[in-house]
């Protein structure tokens, strides 16, 4: 199978290409997903760009995203596969007498009446797909183990229909903010990719990339103030889209330079807990 | 490499890390497309393959440094050997090619400490990556002393190097100078800034020291001795009475998303109760939409009640932490309990329920409890006798059948009288008493310690030394 990638450098550029502004750690795993086809397990505090991996990936492989919300209480039939059965139905009352039990048998288990959801859609896709499932540490784990044959094989068993097996190896994303410690089983089939706050300097990249009205100098100065808020005992630390926004914001406003007051005004964007602005505010002394 | 491969893969598993074999082997086919002379690279294909865990990752990498600490693109060594030797040769040479990069012509080896100093200075100041490892280097060759087959461990030769770097005062030098350059004062939010700025360069030039410190130790003794000295337990391993600030701080950080995962965990455990018995009002009220047929059987839907909890709390000396954490464990999932009440004692008890309410914060609550509770009665040395004896008389009212009582605290009594009356009172008037112990099970029932007089009026002793444990043990609770 030809591989999507040709080396760790050149996910990084086309990551970059779509302003996702990739570390080593996160283009090395895509590279190494794209070559060993497995799975990635994406993990990390929220807002720092794990579902926006999946879809600039997506973007760069020109390839369409398929996406499966987790939630409590998602079943096969909304994940995975579902018999039409008002169609099928309506098949059987068409033509009452005219055909043989076995012919309507055989007719109304075919893959006319089947409805396709995420996860056979994305097996059965001819075009090159990226799937995401998106916050898996949402579903029971009893759920976790529908997804166990599709991320190893690469295949979906209908009882009636036998074993879809992939045209193409999909790329596999899942997500997870942690609220539960995923399944061995599921944890095993993964490649694991953690992905933390960024360091200042791709933080300040990250925000001239997204917000390019910014000045160097102000985005020089934004991403260090977040680094010195991050440093803080914090309930909430902001996420790299609160950055973005918080840029935005100060772009907006006209300021070309952070002075304490301005800081102090905005602090709302960044952090959403008012002990966390109180907090911010007197150990950046920006209340004296 | 299948062989160093085999060996770092032993290793991570003596460090605790769960390898499974099929991690193990979609390592090896990882590794085989990154080349190993991206370092970076293929640490994180290692990593991605083997450390499912985040809080796993210090420990992952620690043990990558020890393996693959002569593997980078400027410590290229045929095959790893490890002769020594041939390695120190090499490092004198790496050596001189940094002083070459460090642009100061001259070697480095010349310099007095006063320059060596200056230069340090002008690498945080500009944030120079390359000089700032060469200087390290030479730190580390000029100060360590170290000594091949010396039997002493890294962090004698890392402080050795720092105290004669003076890095603090170093800190000081850097904000004076950025002020100087500024022309007159910073501003506060300035000053923050540049303060936490130098900060992190100096915590990097500290990293550089220890790497360089282990790549010479690991030449010397080779690896595997060296990832045994360096193992270091796992967060949710660390013992709360023994643990140094680092680990504290590390622990911290782990508590927050154990509790998260802990209260989410116990929500959906109440919720996912199995179906009761029939509910026959119901079913004969939905009965009316089929004609009066019971078509649709209703059942009633287990609500358990939630328990109330009492913590009584050791605070003195070194069950201190452990007292802090439970706390902060048990308020962080309070919406699991339908109240929760605390007192904390030394030899004077005091309740501190009020200090948690309407404070968001629970580190600031701990911080009240620890200096306003009102806790010592004649000399601050644990009383358990005398403290239990004032909660009976003050609280005991309080104490009903909903009740589940928890006691922390390691029992060293320090030979008072136990009183152990009021544990057998409490039992019999509220639904459970269980004792959690931070020391280990050898020490109880050993020198002044008396776990064995109250354990037996409680309705369990549980050894509680580390989140692991102290985990388990909640989870049991709610």
């Amino acid at each position: 199978m030809a591989h999507r990638f040709e080396s760790v450098a050149q996910v990084r550029q086309g990551l970059k290409d779509v302003n996702y502004l990739a570390d080593d750690g996160i283009a090395g795993v895509a590279y190494l997903a794209d070559r060993l086809g497995k799975p990635v397990l994406v993990e990390g505090p929220a807002g720092t760009g794990k579902t926006q991996l999946a879809k600039s990936i997506a973007e760069i492989t020109g390839s369409r995203l398929i996406r499966l919300q987790c939630y409590e209480g998602l079943d096969e039939s909304k994940a995975l596969y579902e018999w039409n059965y008002k169609k099928q139905l309506l098949r059987i009352q068409a033509d009452k007498n005219s055909d043989s039990w076995s012919d309507v048998h055989d007719d109304i288990f075919s893959d006319e009446f089947l409805l396709t959801r995420p996860l056979l859609e994305a097996i059965s896709a001819p075009d090159p797909v990226v799937l995401l499932i998106d916050e898996v540490d949402r579903v029971e784990v009893e759920t976790e183990a529908l997804l166990l044959e599709i991320l190893s094989e690469y295949q979906v068993s209908i009882p009636e229909l036998g074993t879809i097996t992939a045209k193409q190896i999909p790329m596999v994303f899942l997500t997870s903010n942690n609220t539960r410690e995923l399944s061995e089983a599921l944890k095993r089939r993964c490649l694991y990719l953690h992905v933390d706050y960024p360091s200042m300097d791709r933080e300040k990249e990250i925000v001239l990339a997204r917000v390019p009205e910014v000045s160097d100098n102000l985005a020089d100065q934004i991403a260090r103030i977040v680094r010195s808020i991050r440093q803080l005992d914090l309930k909430k630390a902001p996420s790299v889209s609160e950055t973005i926004d918080w840029a935005r914001t100060l772009v907006l406003l006209g300021i070309e330079s952070i002075d304490a007051q301005q800081a102090k005004e905005t602090l709302h964007i960044l952090l959403k807990y008012q002990t966390d602005i109180a907090k911010a505010a007197k150990e950046l002394s920006v209340d004296k | 490499m299948l062989d160093l491969l085999a060996g770092f893969v032993t290793e991570l598993r003596n460090a605790g890390l769960p390898v499974s074999l099929t991690e193990n082997l979609d390592a090896m086919e990882a590794v085989q497309h990154i080349p190993i002379e991206d370092r970076d690279a293929f640490k994180y294909a290692l990593g991605a393959t083997m450390v499912k865990n985040n809080a796993h990752w210090r420990a992952f990498e620690t043990v990558f440094e020890v393996y693959f600490s002569m593997r980078g693109p400027e410590y290229n060594i045929a095959d790893g050997d490890t002769d020594l030797d041939e390695m120190w040769r090499e490092m004198q040479e790496q050596m001189r090619q940094g002083d070459n990069r460090g642009a100061q012509g001259g070697s480095m080896d010349q310099l007095t400490p006063e320059e060596l100093a200056q230069m340090l200075m002008s690498a945080l100041m500009n944030g120079d990556q390359a000089m700032m490892r060469a200087l390290a280097r030479q730190a580390v060759q000029r100060f360590a002393g170290m000594e091949p087959g010396r039997p002493v461990g890294g962090t004698y030769y890392l402080y050795r190097t720092l105290r004669n770097l003076d890095l603090d005062g170093m800190l000081d030098k850097l904000m004076e100078k950025s002020r100087e350059e500024v022309g007159g004062e910073l501003t506060p939010l300035e000053e923050r800034l540049e303060h936490d700025e130098y900060n992190d360069r100096i915590e990097q030039f500290k990293k550089e020291i220890e790497a360089e410190i282990r790549r010479r130790l690991v030449a010397d003794r080779g690896a595997e001795a060296m990832a045994k000295t360096l193992r270091k337990p796992l967060p949710e391993d660390v013992e709360f009475m023994h643990a140094s600030r680092d680990e504290m701080q590390n622990l911290k950080k782990a508590l927050q998303p154990l509790t998260r995962k802990l209260a989410a965990r116990l929500a959906r455990k109440r919720r996912h109760g199995r179906k009761g018995p029939l509910d026959f009002r119901n079913t004969v009220r939905h009965s009316l939409s089929y004609g009066g047929v019971p078509a649709e059987p209703k059942f009633k839907y287990p609500r358990p009640a939630k328990p109330e909890l009492m913590v009584i709390a050791d605070i003195s000396g070194s069950v201190a932490a452990f007292a802090r954490f439970t706390l902060m464990l048990v308020y962080a999932i309070q919406g699991q309990f339908s109240k929760v009440r605390s007192f904390v004692f030394i030899d004077g008890i005091d309740e501190v329920t009020d200090y948690f309410r309407g404070e968001e914060d629970i580190a600031n609550a701990i911080h009240r409890v620890n200096t306003e509770a009102d806790v010592v009665w004649v000399d601050g040395h644990s009383d358990y006798g005398h403290a239990f004896e004032v909660f009976w008389e003050r609280y005991g009212k309080d104490v009903g059948p909903k009740t589940t009582v928890l006691l922390l605290g390691d029992a060293r009594n320090n030979y008072h009288a136990s009183q152990a009356w009021v544990i057998k009172e409490i039992r019999q008037k509220a639904r459970h008493v269980y004792w959690l112990n931070p020391e280990p099970k050898s020490y109880w029932n050993t020198g002044d310690s008396i776990v064995g007089d109250y354990g037996t009026h409680t309705d369990g002793v549980y050894e509680c030394r580390n989140l692991r444990q102290l985990e388990g043990f909640v989870e049991k609770l709610a």
